[in-house]
Formats: C-alpha cells, structure tokens, sequence
C-alpha cells in the first residue's frame, strides 16, 4: 500500500520543471560514503493483510476475563459518543494549535478541558494536559524545586511503584534528592524540613487507602514546603478534593476519565495546581482572549515558559503531549454531567465496599486497609497471593495483583478493584472462588 | 467557516443529564466518614448526549485538518493519516488488555500480541535508524531525546567521565537544549554556516573532553543535509563525545541514509511525523529511542525480547537501565498504528516516502523562490525555509502571510522557526499531497506576494472569513483566563 498520489508520469514532469533530470539528484548533497547499502524492511503489503495480521496478534492477547485489576489503570466502560467524537478527522488530524484562528475546535475543547480538571480537583489552573500520571508527577517535582528553590523531594510509601520509577529517573541527572520512604508520612515520623521542596502523597493510595491529608498540608506549609498530591480522578466524585486539604499541585492519570486500556497507553496526565504557582507550570496552556471585533476566541498562552521560545531555560521540555486523549475525558465528563459523575464514582465505592463485605467473611482472609477504601482494596491471604491468583485466572477471573510481585515481603497481599463493569453475581462468583482457591 | 459556540458550560441546563448510570445492585453500605468526602460539588456540565455531540461536533469544524485542508506545516510532517491504522489500534485485543496483566507470574504469555507488535516495531525501526536497540517506551519526541541523554550520560558516568556540556547548533528545535538540561546538562550553542550547516569551526572551539553528546537534526531545520556530518561524527568521538540524532526529519532520508550508519549513536524518531500516525491537534505522539549495541544497556525498562522458541518476553533488568520514562509500555496504540503503516509501505513504500517528499518540497521551493527571499537557495530536503523580508518594505510579516493563507483555506507552514531566519515559512508538502494541491498553494502564495504589494492592509488584517479574527495574544498572557467561571 501506498499513499503518495504522483503518478510516474507527473514525478517526471515535477522533476524537469525544476530544472532535474532523476530523483536522485535530489539526494546529492548525501556524501557518497554514507549512502545506505542494505535496507532490509519486507515488501509492502495490502490493508486487508496488514489487519489480518494485526488481528491474529490482537488474538493472541487474552481479553476475556472477568477482570478486577486495578493499580492505576482501570477498566471503566465509556460511552460510544466519546470514540465517536474524538474520532473527528478535524480533531484527530490536526497538529498543536499554533494558528489560533484555524484551530478554535482543539482549543476551546482544550479550554473546557482545564475547566473540569479544575472542577475535579478544586484547583485554580490546569495545562493542556501532559503524557501520563506517572510523567506529570515528576513533571510536578521539578515545578515544586524551581518554585521554592529548594531540591529534596520526600515521597510518601503508598504512591504507585510505577511512578516512583518513572520519578526517579527524571530527577537522576539533577541535583535533586529523593528521599523515598518506606512508610506512611506521619506527624510524629519523617516529616519536611527547610531543605524540602515538596512532599508527594497519593490518595487513595497505590494500596487503596483513602486520607484525608489536610494536617499533614499544614506541617508541610510551616516549612514552607509544597504539598504534591496524585490523584485517581474518578474517585473525586465523592472524595475530598486535593483542594480541600490545601495540596499545591495536582496530578493524576487520565485514564479513568473515558480512555482504553490499550496496554496502558496512550493515556493522559493531568497537572493542575494554585494560581500562584502559575508561571512554574509546564506544557501547554490555553487561554481565553478576544478577537479584533471584541469577540470570546482562545490561544496558547504564557508560552514564554516553554521550550519552542525559552529553549534551554524552559520550564519543561514537553512538546507534543497527549490533546486528543484530553479531549476525550472532556467529552466523557460532559456525558456523565454534575450527577452522573457523583453517581458513578459513588456506585464504584459501593460496588466495591459490597465485595470487601464478601472476602471479610472468608475464614482466614483479611483486608489489609487500616484506612476506608474507595474502589480498590489490598486483601490479605493466608497463603502466597500468586497462586490464588493463577488458581482463579483457571476459572476465568483475573482476581488483582499480587502486591509481593513489586514489594518483597507483601507475597501474600493482593490488590483488587471493582468498578461500575462489576455486577453482584461477578462479585459472589469471586468470592466463592477465592474461598475455593486457599 | 462556522461560527464559534458557546461553551458547554454555557449550555448547561439544571437538571439535564447525558449518561444514564447503571442502576445499583448491591445494598447500600454506610458510606465514608465525612472527614474523607468532599463537600463541594464539581460543577460538571449538565447537558444531554446530543448536546455533547452537537457541541464537539461543531467544534471540531472550527478546526483545520490534514483530512480537510492542505496543512504544510514545517518541521511537523502533516501528511496523510490511514484510515487503517486507526481501526488496527482499536481492535479488542488490544483495545481491552491491561498493562498490568503482563506483571502477572506467567503474564507475558497473555500478552503475546501486544510484546509482539512492539517488539516487531522496534526491528523495523532499528534496521530503517542503523541501530542496534530500540526502546518504544518515550511518548513523544521531546520525550525521546531526554532519554536519549539519560543513556548517553549513564555511558559517560559507567566510565568514569563526569561530562558539563551538550552541544547543540543554533537551528536547532528548542525541544534538544531543553531536553538535555532535563538530563543534566548545560548547553553550548554552534552558529551556522551561510550555506545553513553548522559551522564546524566554531564546532572545533567548544568541542572538548566535558563535551557529552552533540545534537543533531539531519536534514536541519533548515531542510539542509548536513554534508560535513562524517567529520562532525568523527570529531565528537575523538573528543569522547556522542552523537544524538533528533529524528524529526527521518522522513526525508529512508533508505537513502542511516543515522547509523553516519556516525550517530543514539536516535529518536518521532512516529507521528515519518510513521503516519495521527497527531491528534497535539498528541499522543511516540518517540522511540534507537541506541548502537555499547549503549544498549542503559535502555530504559521494559525491554522487550524474542526468544528461540518465537516467543516474547520482558528481559530481566538491567542494573544500569535508566529506569523507566513510561508509566508502562508508552504509547502503545500509536505503535501499533505505526508498526501497522510500516507494513503496509514496505521497503519500496517508505523510500518513495522520502522521494516523493523531497520531490514535493523542491517543487514547492523551485516555484516560489521568484516571489519570496529564500535565504539558503539550493536543493533542499523535505522541507524548504523562505522569508517574508521581500515582503517587510511593505509592512507585510511572515504572520501576515500566514493569516492570508487561512483566508485562503490553507493551513500556514509554521512561521518564526527557525529562529535563525528572520520573518521565517518552514514548508512541508509531504509526500502524500499531489501537484494540484501543491499548484493550488503555490498560486495562493502568489496571490499572496502579490497583495503584499498593491494590498498589504489586506493581509494584516486577514483573516476575516473565520470564526474569530486575530486574537490578542498579550491580552491572553496578561489576563490569564484559564478556566470557565
């Protein structure tokens, strides 16, 4: 297959017009020497192979579970106009919205996207989005050390492992410490000092605890400190916003919020924070602004921060992040509305508390969770968690993740999550297996 | 073009509701304590399914787009984006796999399709840069080349060196000076030739033993071949230095020349510009890293093996990795559309690419240089830099220029970059477009020059055919509107 429309006869013609013989000639300021030799990528080949091909690799993932896997990445179902919508060739081919007056679609979208993720998190400004929840922690790390210009970052134990890897390989080549901590951040334990920049904690936590962080907030403020806080966006239906416990910034993922699983990408990460923080944001923003008839219009704005005019002393290298995935949670959050948002996120906690009610009357088996959960919990089993797990993915469940795969020590826990696509008898099921499966 | 439209906010009504939530089937429990929940509401808009889709639909016809209009926009390679692709990324087996399913003991056996398709993918992209591995992990260029200078430095520091500096030449995109302070480095910027290739003099002067990597794109911003990129290459070496390739231009030299092969170490390649996947008014990109078999160690996790048996799995990992730039594997839907437009092309496919683009780009160049100043006049690659100084005697700046291109329903090729040309239009046809089109804006940009000269009022003040007209920009900055309400 093949895209390009010049027939042979019009190459020709093109290439005498402008004074060429061959289309080679076009390539003669390649030197010699460097000349491509060998290049062994096989034939073309038509649409119809290429998808049977994909098809027989899709095929031989498996699909079919009745899954309660969570760990940051959540199987909600999202509604069909939101694939439809952001499958608008006007959206979907077009670039970063650098001429505004063709580009109003991407942008007011864009505009409306901070609108909610503001909403959701209470707080004063949001970008334009950023690649994934665990990118924009870090991103939000390196905004915490050039706004307080302070370079120790102090993480609290229950933020995703997956993300700590990803934040630690951002701050390796800075002068930046990672003071990562073991245990939970307590008033009376590891607390911020004056050299602390931020301190990140997660809620509900990678284990599934819900806090309300709101003195550890002000310990942190005393020191001058700033409070970073990841967040799962579906869980602020109901919970206390990082706002309410005065965080500085806010981050999270996105893909609760209307994305697919797709292997865990493309996805989004969302960074939102206090308006004082403002010019330490990164990436892309939008703005609104007017036209020369005095008309509402919106524009990339505060680009003085960004790479493509500050170079070297951007606040972020970021470029192209992830639009059409902030689009969608925009057109997904517009679909459940004020009330179906709340709904939803309420009927997850309620799905979920109903399970931990069933595993509870299992003889031996444990909720690890000291804390209130919202719709994933860590259960713990009296024996190793792996084989519980392989034990029910025979019986077509995929029961959570065995939390000693990424802790050792934890063989035993689990972490499961139950959303909105769990029904009572998927949850009954569940549990009698468990119990089958010890 | 349409009118502009209220905000969905702006046409919510009290009470009104889109979604229908399933109704519960469970008992009710007794709730969180209150010290957990929030007590403010998150004023979501209030609207039906056909409001959202009336709404975003309209939306979406303020905007141009490669599907509706010629979009030639430099440096940024708009060409077509299969329909194809975009039905491959959304089949169920992969649409539906958890990322964490392959973390399960025995879990990459469950994922054989998706270890597959990127593992495929990173051959490919392997043999088209001349590198040894590659990682798919980056979700976008930018993202890429801090990688890239992660693995570069952790080579560096296994040896002992602690080195200072990246260098960079002036036309450089902003994203390579800003990605490398990400990886910890200070930059040094090389001015370029007139002829528009850096100016390896001046190259020599700053080169040094702190020297850890220099950046290069190849062809440069400038659409020029860097012909001295063999004694560039053999430079940096004997410094101790490496060389980055910033793929933004691959699109240009497939099957004609290797990154690898002309003395780069490591690459990205942005997919969404050479590989055919869609941008998305912004993202989600990919940016996979390609690094010579020495570096290879340093790659960020996961990697990704093929064993005897043809079965894939996760390599265990390394103690020098780098860690991990990803959440998970990346974009993982853009490789599948990416490796799915390779296959599709093919060897032939992907050198007629780089033909057909370079073709359309000198077409382009060869037919306008009688009406707009072309500072580096000789045959360029895929893309080809003008500037409006013709034009400035008579008021008339690149933007105008621009802004009479969206009069005229063409997208402007990307204005003021590089910043080394004054009043710069960086113009990139792609291969995909054909000579109608191309005439049609070649006669636009005529018209263009033209109006400059007996209308320039006109074209500062287009456009005026669209649903805003020029927007103030400072006012934005000053007034910081960010959010509704």
């Amino acid at each position: 297959m093949n895209y390009f429309q010049n027939t042979s006869l019009e190459t020709c013609s093109m290439l005498k017009e402008i004074g060429l013989n061959s289309i080679e000639e076009l390539f003669s300021s390649i030197p010699d020497d460097l000349r491509t030799k060998k290049f062994d990528i096989p034939n073309g080949r038509a649409e119809s192979e290429v998808v049977n091909l994909l098809e027989k690799y899709s095929n031989e993932n498996i699909s079919n579970y009745c899954s309660f896997l969570g760990g940051g990445v959540y199987g909600h179902y999202i509604p069909a106009a939101v694939s439809f919508l952001a499958g608008r060739s006007e959206f979907y081919t077009a670039y970063t919205p650098y001429q505004p007056e063709c580009s109003q679609g991407t942008l007011q979208a864009l505009f409306e996207y901070q609108t909610v993720m503001c909403e959701l998190t209470g707080m004063d400004v949001s970008n334009a989005s950023l690649y994934d929840g665990a990118s924009a922690l870090a991103e939000a790390a390196l905004m915490a050390v050039r706004a307080t210009g302070r370079s120790l970052i102090l993480t609290d134990a229950g933020v995703n492992p997956f993300y700590m890897r990803v934040l630690k390989t951002y701050l390796s080549n800075r002068s930046i410490r990672l003071n990562g901590l073991k245990s939970r951040i307590q008033p009376d334990g590891v607390v911020p000092d004056s050299d602390t920049a931020a301190v990140i904690v997660q809620n509900p936590d990678f284990f599934g605890s819900v806090m309300d962080f709101t003195e550890l907030a002000g310990i942190t403020h005393k020191q001058g400190s700033l409070l970073i806080m990841s967040v799962y966006p579906l869980s602020l239906g109901i919970l206390k916003k990082p706002s309410e416990m005065d965080a500085d910034i806010a981050v999270g993922d996105g893909q609760s919020l209307g994305i697919p699983l797709s292997f865990g990408g493309p996805s989004f990460g969302f960074i939102t924070s206090k308006k004082e923080l403002l010019r330490n944001l990164p990436g892309r923003i939008v703005g609104e602004t007017t036209d020369r008839q005095g008309r509402r219009g919106f524009v990339l704005t505060l680009q003085a921060r960004e790479q493509h005019i500050r170079r070297q002393k951007a606040t972020s290298n970021i470029c192209s992040n992830q639009s059409l995935c902030a689009i969608r949670a925009v057109i997904y959050l517009s679909l459940l509305g004020k009330e179906g948002f709340r709904e939803l996120s309420e009927l997850n906690y309620r799905k979920s508390e109903f399970l931990k009610g069933l595993i509870k009357g299992i003889k031996n088996v444990n909720i690890y969770n000291n804390s209130p959960t919202f719709n994933e919990f860590t259960i713990e089993l009296p024996v190793k968690a792996d084989e519980v797990e392989k034990k029910m993915r025979a019986k077509g469940f995929l029961a959570g993740f065995p939390l000693g795969r990424l802790y050792p020590g934890m063989e035993n826990l689990m972490l499961s999550a139950v959303t909105e696509m769990r029904t009572r008898s998927d949850m009954e099921a569940y549990s009698s297996y468990l119990e089958d499966s010890l | 073009m349409n009118k502009m439209e209220k905000l969905i906010f702006e046409k919510s009504v009290p009470g009104r509701k889109g979604l229908r939530i399933p109704s519960a089937d469970v008992p009710r429990t007794k709730g969180l304590p209150a010290e957990l929940l929030s007590s403010i509401d998150s004023k979501l808009p209030e609207v039906s399914e056909q409001d959202v889709v009336r709404h975003y639909t309209r939306l979406s016809r303020l905007n141009f787009s490669v599907d509706t209009e010629f979009y030639p926009l430099g440096s940024c390679t708009m060409k077509y984006n299969p329909k194809v692709l975009e039905k491959v990324a959304e089949l169920p087996g992969f649409q539906f796999i958890h990322p964490l399913l392959c973390y399960l003991e025995g879990g990459e056996g469950l994922v054989q399709g998706c270890l597959a398709v990127i593992h495929e993918l990173e051959v490919l992209i392997a043999e088209i840069t001349g590198m040894d591995s590659v990682t798919t992990s980056p979700m976008a260029g930018a993202q890429g080349e801090m990688t890239g200078i992660l693995i570069i430095s952790a080579y560096h520091k296994k040896r002992g060196n602690n080195k200072k500096y990246v260098i960079v030449p002036d036309s450089s995109h902003g994203t390579n000076p800003a990605s490398a302070v990400m990886a910890g480095y200070e930059i040094i910027t090389v001015p370029s030739l007139k002829n528009g290739e850096m100016d390896i003099e001046e190259f020599k002067k700053v080169l040094n033993g702190e020297t850890a990597a220099v950046m290069m794109t190849c062809p440069n911003t400038l659409g020029i071949f860097e012909t001295r990129i063999g004694e560039i290459a053999r430079l940096a070496h004997n410094a101790g230095a490496l060389m980055y390739y910033d793929g933004a231009n691959l699109n240009a030299i497939m099957g004609k020349v290797k990154p690898g092969e002309a003395g780069f170490d490591v690459v990205h390649v942005n997919l969404h510009k050479t590989f055919g996947t869609p941008h998305g008014g912004g993202g989600p990109g990919s940016g996979p890293v390609g690094v010579k078999k020495e570096l290879a160690e340093f790659l960020p996790a996961p990697v990704i093996k093929k064993n005897r048996s043809g079965n894939y799995s996760l390599l265990p990992e390394n103690d020098n990795c780098i860690g991990r730039v990803a959440g998970f594997f990346g974009n993982f839907g853009v490789l599948v559309k990416a490796y799915a437009y390779i296959l599709l092309l093919g060897r032939e496919g992907l050198i007629n690419v780089s033909e057909q683009a370079v073709l359309n780009a000198n077409y382009i160049r060869e037919k306008l240089k009688g009406y707009y100043y072309l500072p580096y006049d000789r045959i360029c690659m895929h893309e080809c830099v003008f500037s409006a100084e013709k034009q400035l005697p008579n008021g008339v700046h690149a933007i105008d220029i621009a802004k009479g291109l969206i009069e005229k329903g063409i997208h402007p090729p990307t204005v003021y970059f590089p910043l080394i040309v004054k009043e710069s239009m960086m113009i990139e046809p792609t291969e995909t477009e054909n000579r109608e089109t191309l005439d049609n804006f070649i006669s636009a940009m005529k018209d263009i020059a033209e109006t400059a000269i007996r209308a320039p009022e006109k074209l500062l003040s287009a456009p005026v055919n669209t649903p805003v007209t020029r927007l103030d920009e400072t006012k934005a900055a000053r007034e910081t509107r960010l959010c509704f309400g």
